[in-house]
């Protein structure tokens, strides 16, 4: 188990970067702690696999310095580091039998016969393939076959990380369910310091107790599900995360209120935004309320999606989501308020705290 | 995949079953006609039965050939699958190097093959070839027209440099087929070189390796034009194998019984070892 | 990442491939530099490269038709060889990839026998056959003599192709009202345009080195190149520089092929099926 600093690390997969658009991973600099459950979350091409591989050694960091536990292992090969890794398509060695699958990783460190046994036996209840145990691995299903791969991960116990690529990917929604819980309890008890890259927010907020959102080779929040959808910091992490994402509405800022084309809402504290930036107002669909009160908008479509429905409709000329609870009734001449304590205000689509403008704005 | 019945997909093999039929069903039945047959010119054929057969697998001269025929082929094999494996592992994965390898090993393939015996057989003179004179400065006495040893591994190398090349090219593609996680996988469970060989690497290669192992076994036993053309069978007999015994036969001596006879020994050999390959490398696989 | 390289060794693994790849060009270098020798230079001195460079062999080959005929014949059957090859086996590949009928595995297979049949136990029955068509010392006599190994390699390649494309591309141009025709030529045939590549670079190859069944079957105006070349023996001693200059030029068309299919190569043995 180790805690996991990221120093300044940049890296750049061609061989002389020059501007930063060079880079598939900006600058990175953050410390991990040590037991703790770290989602990497963001869409293809984000940079969260590089990131990932400079984690495990797969790839050396271009820039910066990688330390487990304040030990620098930038330039330790991956078994030095004592890692372990899962991968998104089932990694299994076909020719073995189950059991020598899982006690590969323990023979090629010559762990004595007896602990490969206990740890080996160990893993297979865990992971409830203890019947093919001497069954060759090549017949297995695909979620078998993974299970194989998470296994290897888990059967060393000294191991410093166990990271994860899109697991998840081949396995079954039933299954994906199954296996996460799983996953989730083994990390409760046994307190591996856990990262796990994923596109599927359902995923890495169900997994992780930190969601790290990457987007375009930067991170841009690492947060608990909470604050990512309370408080995104970041327009993108507002509609990457939530279904629907959060609507994001062109503002002018004047004080402490917002002019939205034409419509004034008032806000609970007064943003200071540096001259010329792009403002912009954030709100999730849950908080806006539909009734006959406040600012008028045109309805557009309304989805029922079983307890919920979601209203599609047009506000000051641009589409706006409301989440309406499947008894609220939608009014004929529909408006809306937004519930003042979920506005967020975001310049050059970073969020805006109460005086100072950060981030990007500056 | 999920494939549909249909027998009217037989209207799109008849063009192939037309065409083969003609190049292979037809002279295939001419050879078993000529087989049971006996025939004194001028067109009048006896019913022959099995004498020929029976001729042709008393006759020292067709298990001398066939012997040669089996060890060549041995040989060829046992050299040119691990020598092949070692060269494929050892190519590089990207780059302007993968090119450069492919197109300068595949050239010896598409050399025909008198050629390539030309080549060999220029090559290895003592007087004007590079290796035949290299060899004599070099105080080897070498001569693969008079001695038999001098002969064989002349062939030997010959055909090594001929054929190890298709055994490279069909383990590099089972090579490059295996995804980058596995090496990294690999790498994380801290397996030896050794290790990622064995495990991962052969198993990826087994299906290539089968073909490659099966197209040489035939081709090798097949050869004709290449030992031919370096060193027409001799010295004597050292190199006279089933193919050039058999051509003699029939289109330099004009016996169509023995050597129809012959050709089906000969083919039913092919068929039957290939087959017995092919199972036996496909099942132990099974039990294991 | 370049993790499969790092752990094939330390950097040296260049050197197995380069040493092969010396030893497959040495012989062929030899045979270039004779042809680039007058006979005087081949017989008389040993030099490692030609001192008095000539292009006196080319010429004869070039200036004498009963010798670039040779050339000419050889590539006419070839690629006669190559069309019909892999255009009566591109049906039979789609049946075989895309339908079950009665005794297809059998038929397949039965195909595949053919590739093990020696062309010594065919040479002869050849003969014959195409005599009674009348059909001796012509190219198309080859041409469909080489069928017999080359359309079950064709049929064998095309069908590891043709898996690979799912078919639900098959029923889609259905729905959208295409004849089975039209949909083979205008959608499927480009997609598996690969495919289809790498099987005429395999008959091309297999026809192009092929040289018994080819002699046996032609006398003067098929001859192949490679049979034309046993003339250099002749009553005043070996023509040493025109053999090897004959031969560089059997290597030329080969080579060419090669580079245009280059990246498919290592594709095209991965395919198809035992």
């Amino acid at each position: 188990m180790a805690r996991i600093n990221l120093d300044h690390i940049r890296h750049a997969y061609g061989p002389s970067p020059k501007s930063p658009s060079d880079y598939s991973l900006k600058e990175v600099h953050h410390e991990w702690n040590d037991g703790g459950a770290y989602a990497l979350l963001g869409p293809s091409g984000c940079g969260k696999t590089t990131l990932l591989n400079i984690i495990s050694g797969l790839l050396q960091p271009s820039e910066g310095k990688i330390l487990f536990d304040g030990r620098d292992v930038t330039y330790l090969s991956t078994q030095d580091r004592n890692i372990a890794q899962v991968f998104q398509f089932p990694v299994i060695y076909d020719t073995m039998t189950v059991y020598d699958n899982l006690a590969f990783p323990l023979r090629n460190r010559h762990v004595p016969e007896g602990e490969v046994d206990r740890r080996v036996n160990e893993i297979l209840e865990m992971i409830g393939l203890a019947d093919r145990a001497k069954k060759k691995a090549q017949g297995l299903t695909a979620d078998q076959k993974q299970k194989i791969s998470l296994g290897r991960g888990l059967v060393r116990s000294d191991v410093s990380a166990i990271l994860f690529d899109e697991p998840l990917t081949v396995i079954d929604p039933h299954m994906k369910w199954v296996l996460r819980s799983q996953l989730k309890r083994l990390h409760k008890q046994f307190g591996f310091t856990m990262v796990y890259v994923t596109h599927d927010q359902t995923e890495a907020l169900t997994f992780a107790d930190k969601v790290v959102v990457m987007y375009d080779g930067e991170i841009v929040q690492i947060g608990t599900p909470a604050e990512l959808f309370e408080k995104p910091k970041h327009t993108f992490v507002g509609y990457f995360i939530g279904s629907p994402g959060m609507n994001v509405l062109p503002a002018k800022i004047d004080g402490s209120s917002v002019d939205l084309d034409g419509q004034k809402v008032a806000l609970s504290f007064a943003p200071k935004i540096a001259a010329g930036a792009k403002t912009e107002l954030g709100i999730r669909p849950e908080f806006v309320r539909l009734g006959r009160e406040g600012m008028p908008v045109t309805i557009s479509k309304v989805e029922d999606i079983g307890r919920q429905k979601i209203v599609r409709a047009s506000f000051a000329s641009r589409p706006i989501a409301i989440v309406v609870h499947e008894d609220g009734e939608i009014p004929t001449d529909p408006r809306v308020t937004f519930d003042p304590s979920a506005i967020n205000i975001y310049a050059n689509s970073w969020r805006v705290t109460d005086s100072l403008p950060i981030g990007g704005a500056a | 995949m999920e494939k549909t019945w249909n027998n009217k997909a037989w209207f799109m093999v008849l063009p192939v079953l037309v065409l083969v039929a003609f190049s292979a069903v037809i002279p295939l039945m001419t050879v078993v006609n000529y087989s049971v047959q006996d025939t004194f010119g001028n067109n009048e054929f006896f019913w022959a039965g099995t004498d020929w057969f029976t001729d042709v697998l008393h006759s020292d001269r067709f298990w001398d050939a066939l012997t040669r025929n089996l060890i060549f082929s041995a040989i060829i094999l046992a050299i040119e699958i691990p020598l092949g494996i070692l060269i494929a592992l050892n190519m590089p994965k990207k780059g302007l190097g993968v090119p450069v390898c492919l197109v300068l090993m595949s050239l010896p393939l598409l050399i025909p093959w008198n050629v390539v015996g030309t080549i060999w057989q220029v090559f290895g003179r003592v007087d004007i070839g590079l290796l035949g004179y290299t060899l004599a400065a070099l105080g080897i006495n070498y001569n693969y027209v008079n001695n038999v040893f001098d002969a064989w591994v002349t062939l030997i190398v010959m055909d090594i440099w001929h054929w190890t090349s298709l055994v490279v090219l069909l383990c590099y593609a089972g090579l490059v087929s295996i995804p980058d996680a596995y090496y990294q996988a690999a790498k994380i469970d801290g397996a030896s070189r050794w290790s990622v060989f064995r495990y991962i690497q052969l198993p990826k290669m087994k299906r290539v390796l089968l073909i490659a192992f099966l197209l040489r076994f035939m081709d090798s036993f097949m050869i004709y034009t290449e030992p031919f053309v370096v060193t027409g069978g001799g010295p004597g007999n050292a190199t006279t194998f089933l193919s050039i015994d058999l051509v003699k036969t029939a289109i330099g001596q004009f016996d169509l019984g023995p050597a129809a006879a012959l050709s089906i020994i000969y083919f039913l050999i092919i068929l039957l070892l290939s087959w017995i390959f092919y199972t036996v490398m496909t099942t132990s696989d099974a039990q294991k | 990442m370049n993790t499969a390289t790092q752990l094939s060794g330390r950097n040296l693994s260049w050197i197995v491939p380069t040493l092969y790849i010396l030893f497959l060009l040495l012989p062929i270098y030899w045979l270039v530099n004779m042809s680039f020798k007058t006979n005087t230079e081949i017989t008389g001195t040993f030099s490692l490269y030609p001192h008095a460079p000539t292009l006196r062999n080319y010429a004869v080959i070039f200036t004498d038709p009963s010798w670039y005929k040779g050339y000419i014949n050889s590539i006419i059957y070839v690629v006669m060889n190559t069309v019909i090859s892999v255009s009566v086996a591109l049906p039979a590949a789609y049946a075989f990839s895309r339908y079950r009928f009665l005794g297809d595995k059998h038929l397949f297979f039965w195909l595949l026998t053919n590739r093990m049949a020696p062309p010594a136990v065919f040479a002869l029955p050849f003969f014959q056959l195409y005599s009674a068509f009348g059909l001796i010392d012509t190219h198309i006599a080859v041409a469909l003599a080489h069928c017999l190994f080359n359309v079950p390699l064709a049929v064998w390649i095309l069908e590891g192709f043709m898996s690979g494309v799912p078919k639900e591309i098959d029923e889609t141009a259905y729905i959208d009202g295409y004849s089975f025709p039209r949909f083979f030529l205008r959608i499927y045939i480009p997609l598996i345009a690969s495919g289809i590549g790498v099987a005429a670079f395999f008959n091309f190859m297999f026809s192009w080195v092929e040289l018994l069944i080819a002699r046996t079957l032609t006398t003067t105006d098929a001859k192949p190149i490679a049979a034309i070349m046993t003339r250099t023996v002749s009553a005043s001693g070996m023509d040493w520089g025109v053999l090897a200059a004959a031969g560089v030029l059997t290597i030329i068309p080969g080579a060419i092929v090669i580079y245009f299919v280059r990246n498919y190569i290592a594709k095209g043995f991965a395919l198809g099926r035992v």
